[in-house]
């Protein structure tokens, strides 16, 4: 398997993506802290609810003197976009039920969006995997070195609060290569603009779901770049 | 924080994955909604680039996080490996609010 160049890239990026969240964790774990979770219920909740966008949502609602009931509802509605990544992942991850068990665990934003960047089923199941294991690696130390710095770090300072859309755009742009999905993106950010200043944290983020949308029409026959169905 | 707290989270988001993955995920899907479901990262990515990048709360802001994305998704349109671009957002964003 991996005498095939073209694998070896895909694993490489994921490896590196997972290094990257790592990084990132590093500023959740300084957040959390901040915000009056003890060092393991922050490790707890990296190694347990693994979804940073929910993560993040719920210590910053806490943190910022919200109640743990607002606190769960942003968690709540960011984390349901897990269970339609589970939707869209599903055709790809056939297997026993304990290895599907596992592989829910690992459905996130970031090995859904590597699998469905690749070509091929088995370069989709290899990078869902592959990032899945990596991130859940480097997530849950990036939580634990950076609980243990505790407030001794800003991430501000060192623009960590950058680092999360920074790797998402990388992520994105090959996904604009083809015009429906363009079109989906384009939409999704634009509806969640719109909303931000008039719907709870968290909400923009599930509306912008209406850009899949445009995957309703059937591709018509001379839109050579139309989607393929996964 | 309290541990009740972190145990919630935690089912409800094990749950949600569960359901797609596992509970209605083994179903063959009427491929107008397989469609739509492939385009579910390139709504959701964007609509989370845009929220980390323009949003404080519920307060649209334009600040230094704005030059380092903007820096980052150049360097992804030129090909830069991941880690390269995550370097450039961080440390643009850095410099432009330590400026600033």
């Amino acid at each position: 398997m991996l005498r095939d160049p073209r694998m070896r890239q895909v694993i490489g990026a994921c490896v590196t993506l997972g290094f990257a969240v790592g990084v990132f964790a590093i500023a959740f774990g300084v957040s959390a802290v901040s915000a009056g979770a003890s060092v393991a219920q922050a490790c707890a909740m990296s190694l347990l609810v693994f979804t940073g966008a929910s993560q993040f949502s719920a210590v910053s609602v806490i943190g910022s003197g919200g109640t743990a009931a607002a606190a769960f509802g942003g968690a709540a509605v960011l984390a349901a976009r897990n269970g339609v990544y589970g939707l869209a992942m599903s055709p790809h991850l056939r297997g026993s039920l304990g290895s599907r068990l596992v592989a829910a665990q690992l459905t996130i934003d970031e090995s859904t969006a590597m699998a469905v960047a690749q070509d091929d089923p088995e370069h989709r199941r290899a990078a869902f995997w592959v990032t899945g294991a990596s991130v859940y690696v480097f997530w849950n130390t990036g939580t634990l070195v950076g609980a243990l710095l505790g407030s001794a770090v800003d991430p501000e300072k060192f623009g960590l609060d950058a680092a999360f859309p920074a790797a998402f755009v990388t992520i994105l742009f090959p996904l604009l290569r083809e015009r429906v999905p363009r079109r989906a993106a384009v939409t999704g950010a634009v509806v969640c603009l719109a909303l931000i200043p008039f719907v709870p944290v968290g909400v923009p983020i599930l509306c912008a779901t209406v850009g899949v949308l445009f995957g309703l029409p059937e591709p018509s026959p001379d839109e050579t770049d139309a989607v393929v169905a996964a | 924080m309290s541990w009740t707290f972190v145990f919630v989270l935690a089912g409800t988001a094990y749950l949600f994955k569960v359901l797609g993955l596992v509970v209605i995920g083994d179903r063959v899907l009427p491929p107008p909604l397989a469609r739509c479901l492939a385009l579910i990262p390139a709504a959701l990515l964007a609509a989370i680039v845009v929220k980390d990048t323009f949003s404080s709360g519920q307060d649209l802001v334009l600040d230094a996080r704005a030059l380092g994305v903007g820096a980052a998704a150049l360097a992804a349109w030129r090909r830069v490996p991941l880690i390269g671009v995550i370097v450039i957002g961080a440390v643009v964003t850095a410099v432009a609010r330590a400026i600033a």
